[in-house]
Formats: structure tokens, C-alpha cells, sequence
């Protein structure tokens, strides 16, 4: 096994190299003084001074973040109680939901955009921000249900078993027991979801109408219209925000 | 009031599974009228008319199926296959390794290497997408670095081509080949492994007679979970790639909003859905079997 060890740890060096070198070029070059954006000209803050200063994308980004919050609440409000209910099923009417619920999941994103939108052009409902946060909330659904069930799989079911024989009502053995304990999936299921709704392009793409620009959609004008380094500076913002929300969510699952 | 309290055995299951259904309710509707009714919308469309000026006409035929013959179509659909299953096999050659090489670490560095293969997968995709744009075009930073280095004199023409498409497809997805890959090789008993060199096994033969057989399922997952959205992508032929690199989302998303063409972007959406789970299912149909005989051991 030894023999393997240069070319192995080779490969994965690469492998490792060629995920994280492009994200870091980025990063570096958003400080760079330099219009022209691939030679450097020295450190500079300007780039995300001017980032500051973009009222459309502040706008932007203030739609991304209402519509990440509205549809991360929709599918938490919808998704705890579906993994429950999941939970409580057995044979062959689970595994017919199971598919139904996970649906979204294998679907390509671009039919689930295409779909979206033409359902709203069929029941007439004007494309918005408010169909942004449908849609959101129709591919985020089966994240939240696949998080909280694997942790209620795990939950040792004598508990609710004990308070309901200790008299407690259902709604008392969920808010006493069962919810302290999922809990923690519950917020980094949340969390995950808001970083793939602040996240998603195609879908967002394809249902969100005339001036309901989020964040990914203004980038991807930015990117379409000639490149700046504003463009890097914005990226590593994301790049930084993302890691922040994922790892936050990562310290919820721990506990 | 408590039903909990009197006669247990009788209702307590019938009643749990009534609340199960009731708690079921509200997902179950949200999810039928925002993906199966959309879905099922885009059948019935697939199967109307267009109308003149772009709109849908309820005149059922299978015409846009059969406009689906069309060679441009099938050009198209035959070049998003050949890239989605080229990143698939590159994702394979360099996650193999990848994973292998995670698996064998020690516990506490393991978790640390897995982290760093999720962040990627975890960043915003259209800022990864623009990364290799930052680097690849004309004035990109490898060939302003290549010029400077007297390596090139003129700037090489990297971005818009298939080959970029190629580098992002693989780019995107290689952490959804690392993972199944690793939690498969994870669970190999070390001692197969030993026993392989013990009896004279080469490398080559260690991969393709122990390794293989045993991570089969992983291996399946892996190329399975990075064809189906690298065969659906849309953003990184839109972005990385040229006029010609058009894969079958960029060719739904013209018919859509471009030529206005609903029904046949729906047969096309519904084509690539058949494509779609069809290769799920058989990543279900190989897994089946494969869990079966663990069991059985």
C-alpha cells in the first residue's frame, strides 16, 4: 500500500488543487487595483467600495434575501410536519410518497423551471417575486424532509412513547419532546435551504418576472454584459456568505 | 379526552396513522400542485399545437415528438449525452483516487478532507461557473500568465468551446462522485485489501478484481448523481461554452422564452425527463440486488 502513497496523495493534491484554486484566484483578484482584471496592480478595497455603492444590486440582493427567508419558512412549516407524518406511515403508501415528496430532488433543474412556468401562465398568476418563493419553496420541500427525518429515524421512539403514557397530549409530546429534539436538524435543515434558494439561478431564471431581480440573476446580467472586477468582488461576498451559512448549519447538526 | 389513555391497542395505531396522514396533508398538496401539476401540465402541452403568435393551441397530436427526429435535435441531444457521459467518466478517473485516497487517512483528517470536497458544492455555482470564465478568456489570467512567461505570443482560445464545458461540467460535479465513492470504499474491510497483496496481487488487479466488485453501488451512485444534472445543465454550456455547445437545457430554454415554441420545448423537457429517470432507475435496480446479498452474508 505504501508504493501507492505518492501517485495517490498526487491525484488527490490535484484533485483538491483544481477545486480550490479557481475560488481563491477569484478572491485574490477582487483586490486587485486593476480594471484590467488579470494583472495585478496592487491591493485595493475599491471593488467592494463600488459594490457598496450598486443600488441595483443592493436591490437585488434585498429581493434574494426576502425570498430566501419567506420560502425557507414556507418549507419548514410545511416539511417538519410531512417528515413526521412520513415517519408514522408504514409499507407500501410511504414508499409511494417517499417518491412523490423526492421528486424534486432528481428532477433537472431546468424542468422544474420550465414546468413552473407554465403552470403560472396556464392559472394565470402574474410571474413576481411571489412566484420566485413558490418555486423555491416547491425544490427546497424534500431538503427539509429528507433532513428532519433522518434525525427523527434516529430518535428512540420509547420517548414519546413514555410521555404519552405519562398522560402528556399529542401536542404536548410534540412541543416537550420531540421538538427540543429535532430541533437542531430543523435549523440546519432551514439553514441549507436558505442558502440554496439564495443560491439558485435556473429556476429563479425562469419564473421571476420583470423587475423581481435577485441577487444570482444580477450576476448573471453582470457576467452576460462584460466582465469587471466588481463582478470578483461580488463573488467572494457570495463565496463567503455560503461558507458562512453552511458551516453554521453544519455546527446545528452536530449538537 | 386523552385518546392515548383508554383502550390503547385498538386505536392507538389507527389513530397515529390518521394524524400521520393529516400531518402529511398540507406537504402532500404543496407538492402536488407546485411540481406534479406542473409537470403534468408540461405533458398535456407537449402533446397540443402552437398557436400563431407563440401560445398554445389544444389540438392533441404527437407532432412535436415526432419534430424531436429533426437531426438538429438529435445533433444536440447526441453532444449533451457525449459530454455528460465524458465528465461522468472523468469524474470517475480522478474521484476514485480522490476518495480512495480520503478513506485511507486517518478518522479525524478524513472528516476535515470531506468538509473541503462539500464546500465547493455548497458555493454559488454561477460564481463558480464565472471563475473559469475569469481564467480561460482571451484576457483570462492563464493566458495573460502564459504571455508574460514568454510561453505564448499571441493569447490561446480556451473559453467558448466544448472542451470548457467539459472542464466545468467536471468542475461542478466532482464532489457528488467523491462522496457515494468514499462512503463506499469506507466500508471495505482493510483486511480484503491486505489479503489481496498477501496473495500476489498487483494494483491493477487489487482495482479491478477487490476495489471494483466491492464499491460497486458507490460507483453507480457516483455516476449516476453527476450524469443526470451534468446532462441537464444549462448554465455552464450558456456560459463556458460556444455557439456549437449547445446542450439539450440551453435548447429548452430557447424554445421556451426565444422561439416561443411551448409544445416543443415540453416534448423536449419530457424527453430529457425519460432520459432522466430512466438511468435512475437503473441506479435502483443495481442497488437492489447488491444490498440484498450483503444481507444475505
Amino acid at each position: 500500500m505504501r508504493g501507492q502513497g505518492i501517485w495517490l496523495r498526487g491525484i488527490s493534491g490535484f484533485g483538491m488543487a483544481f477545486l480550490y484554486l479557481p475560488i481563491i484566484v477569484l478572491v485574490v483578484f477582487s483586490f486587485n487595483a486593476s480594471r484590467l482584471s488579470a494583472t495585478w496592480q496592487g491591493f485595493s478595497w475599491h471593488w467592494y467600495g463600488v459594490l457598496w455603492h450598486d443600488e441595483a444590486l443592493l436591490a437585488a440582493a434585498a429581493n434574494s434575501l426576502w425570498v430566501a427567508a419567506l420560502s425557507t419558512s414556507l418549507v419548514v412549516l410545511l416539511g417538519v410536519p410531512a417528515a413526521m407524518g412520513l415517519e408514522r406511515l408504514r409499507g407500501r403508501g410511504r414508499q409511494a410518497l417517499d417518491t412523490i415528496f423526492l421528486l424534486p430532488l432528481v428532477l433537472p433543474e431546468v424542468m422544474m423551471g420550465v414546468a413552473l412556468l407554465l403552470f403560472f401562465v396556464m392559472i394565470q398568476w402574474p410571474l413576481s417575486l411571489a412566484t420566485v418563493v413558490v418555486g423555491h419553496a416547491a425544490f427546497n420541500l424534500p431538503v427539509v424532509i429528507v433532513m428532519v427525518r433522518a434525525r427523527l429515524q434516529k430518535l428512540d421512539p420509547r420517548l414519546e412513547e413514555a410521555a404519552s403514557d405519562l398522560g402528556a397530549s399529542a401536542w404536548q409530546t410534540f412541543y416537550r419532546v420531540t421538538w427540543p429534539l429535532v430541533r437542531p436538524a430543523v435549523l440546519g435543515a432551514a439553514l441549507l435551504a436558505f442558502t440554496v434558494s439564495l443560491d439558485d439561478f435556473i429556476v429563479t431564471f425562469f419564473v421571476a418576472g420583470p423587475g423581481a431581480t435577485t441577487l444570482p440573476l444580477r450576476v448573471y446580467s453582470m457576467i452576460k454584459s462584460g466582465l469587471s472586477p466588481e463582478i470578483n468582488a461580488l463573488s467572494s461576498v457570495l463565496v463567503l456568505a455560503s461558507m458562512g451559512l453552511v458551516g453554521l448549519s453544519f455546527v446545528f447538526q452536530r449538537r | 379526552m386523552n385518546p392515548w389513555s383508554s383502550s390503547k391497542e385498538t386505536e392507538a395505531g389507527l389513530d397515529s396513522r390518521f394524524r400521520g396522514w393529516r400531518l402529511l396533508g398540507p406537504g402532500l398538496l404543496w407538492t402536488t400542485v407546485f411540481c406534479l401539476l406542473p409537470m403534468a401540465v408540461v405533458l398535456a402541452v407537449s402533446l397540443a399545437t402552437r398557436g400563431t403568435y407563440g401560445g398554445v393551441l389544444w389540438e392533441f397530436s404527437l407532432d412535436n415528438y415526432r419534430d424531436l427526429l429533426h437531426p438538429l435535435y438529435g445533433r444536440i441531444f447526441g453532444q449533451s449525452l457525449l459530454l455528460a457521459g465524458v465528465t461522468t467518466g472523468i469524474c470517475l478517473a480522478l474521484g476514485f483516487p480522490l476518495a480512495y485516497y480520503i478513506a485511507r487517512l486517518p478518522p479525524r483528517r478524513q472528516a476535515l478532507w470531506l468538509i473541503f470536497i462539500m464546500i465547493p458544492f455548497w458555493t454559488n455555482f454561477l460564481v463558480r461557473t464565472y471563475a473559469w470564465i475569469f481564467i480561460l478568456r482571451t484576457e483570462g489570467l492563464l493566458n495573460t500568465v502564459l504571455m508574460q512567461l514568454h510561453l505564448i505570443s499571441t493569447p490561446l482560445d480556451l473559453l467558448y468551446s466544448n472542451q470548457a464545458v467539459l472542464l466545468g461540467l467536471v468542475y461542478g460535479y466532482l464532489p457528488f462522485m467523491v462522496l457515494p465513492l468514499y462512503a463506499a470504499i469506507e466500508r471495505i474491510d482493510p483486511a480484503l485489501i491486505e489479503a489481496a497483496w498477501d496473495l500476489y496481487a498487483d494494483r491493477w488487479s487489487l482495482f479491478r478484481r477487490v476495489l471494483i466488485p466491492l464499491t460497486k453501488p458507490g460507483i453507480i451512485a457516483g455516476c449516476v448523481l453527476v450524469f443526470i444534472p451534468s446532462l441537464g445543465a444549462y448554465l455552464t454550456p450558456d456560459l463556458l461554452g460556444g455557439a456549437r455547445s449547445m446542450m439539450i437545457g440551453n435548447l429548452i430554454q430557447h424554445e421556451y422564452l426565444v422561439a416561443r415554441d411551448w409544445p416543443l420545448g415540453s416534448a423536449l423537457s419530457i424527453l430529457l425527463m425519460l432520459i432522466v429517470m430512466s438511468s435512475l432507475l437503473w441506479y435502483f435496480t443495481a442497488q437492489v440486488p447488491q444490498t440484498r446479498e450483503r444481507g444475505e452474508q
